[in-house]
């Protein structure tokens, strides 16, 4: 229950930073957060009771013990993914900042609406 | 005025899909029958022992593929952004010496980084980790690398090579399985071997291994692009 909770709290701590900040690199990190929480409940999701980690590492252990292996197999490639994402959105950063001389939002003509 | 209103039904929506969520699935109860089915039937079909690794490889081993295309795009698009610059670029002598326990340790402690990066990607079967995971280790050290000696870069052709040769195995496994065995992309045509050995679960650790290559030249062109933006001068090439 506290991996719901842990999500819902950094989505939501996420969505503060996109909304109220006005910088741009804190409203990458906010992007990052988002996508942390969302695959901490991705994950969360697949959790049984008592379970153990998918892998057949001894012979004691039994297919009806292991948690669900989709959800980490999806968040294992998400987390790549949202690595390389920030990766490029941080080159865009690096882009507006040359053009406009500003992380402002305020001041970025384009950005504001 | 119209900016909080369209936040206002943007949170909505979110909190609203998050509470059907937390209402439709309780924490550690239930099991999608999908999972339950590569579960039983994991051993028989794949042979890996982790079934994290037969879900990404096997199971849906082509979304792995288009995975793996989505992270050379983002790595093109950073190289795209800061090059296109390069011509106007000011120029910019910034030489930082960081200091001699940084770059010695660096120099030791880079082949062991390489080490188990590589030892995190070949036994991708076996243990929790995989070629992502080893990749992004192993494109760490080049960051250590760069961070102690910011004059210096490594050679993108190599780069560039490696990364199309990891590329074309992956691909050139699955179009091996269409067209000789079986009649799917990426038909797993080698031998299971037995649970739990190095050479078990037939291709999984050959794509794992360029996987882990792959993922390790893209992150070390993106650190490359970026530590050159932060120093290089302009006049360079």
């Amino acid at each position: 229950m506290i991996y719901y909770v842990g999500a819902f709290l950094l989505i939501a701590i996420g969505l503060y930073a996109i909304i109220i900040k006005k910088n741009l690199i804190k409203i990458l990190i906010g992007l990052d957060l988002i996508a942390s929480g969302t695959n901490l409940l991705i994950v969360s999701i697949g959790y049984v009771k008592g379970g153990t980690a998918p892998i057949f590492s001894k012979g004691n252990i039994l297919a009806k013990m292991m948690v669900d292996p989709v959800p980490q197999a999806l968040t294992l490639t998400a987390i790549v993914i949202g690595a390389s994402e920030l990766a490029l959105a941080a080159a865009f950063v690096v882009i507006l900042y040359r053009h406009y001389g500003t992380l402002d939002i305020k001041k970025i003509r384009s950005l504001r609406w | 005025m119209i900016r909080k209103i369209t936040y206002g039904i943007f949170l909505g929506i979110i909190v609203l899909s998050l509470v059907l969520f937390f209402v439709a699935f309780p924490f550690g109860k239930n099991k999608m029958a999908v999972g339950k089915y590569y579960l039983k039937n994991d051993i028989k079909q794949t042979g890996a022992a982790n079934v994290v690794t037969a879900v990404t490889l096997d199971y849906r081993g082509f979304d792995t593929l288009g995975e793996v295309t989505v992270l050379f795009a983002a790595a093109a698009g950073v190289a795209i952004l800061f090059y296109v610059l390069e011509e106007d670029k000011k120029k910019r002598e910034r030489q930082v010496y960081p200091n001699f326990i940084v770059r010695v340790g660096s120099r030791i402690i880079f082949p062991f980084i390489l080490l188990f990066g590589s030892y995190i990607f070949i036994h991708g079967h076996l243990t929790p980790g995989g070629g992502f995971q080893g990749g992004s280790i192993i494109a760490s050290g080049f960051l250590l690398l760069y961070l102690a000696y910011p004059g210096e870069r490594v050679n993108r052709n190599k780069l560039s090579i490696v990364e199309g040769l990891a590329g074309i195995t992956f691909a050139g496994l699955g179009l091996w399985g269409l067209f000789t065995q079986g009649n799917s992309f990426l038909f797993n045509f080698l031998p299971k071997g037995q649970l739990n050995m190095i050479f078990s679960a037939g291709i999984l650790p050959i794509i794992y291994i360029a996987i882990g290559f792959k993922v390790a030249s893209e992150f070390a062109g993106i650190v490359d692009d970026m530590m050159c933006e932060a120093v290089c001068s302009g006049g360079e090439k």
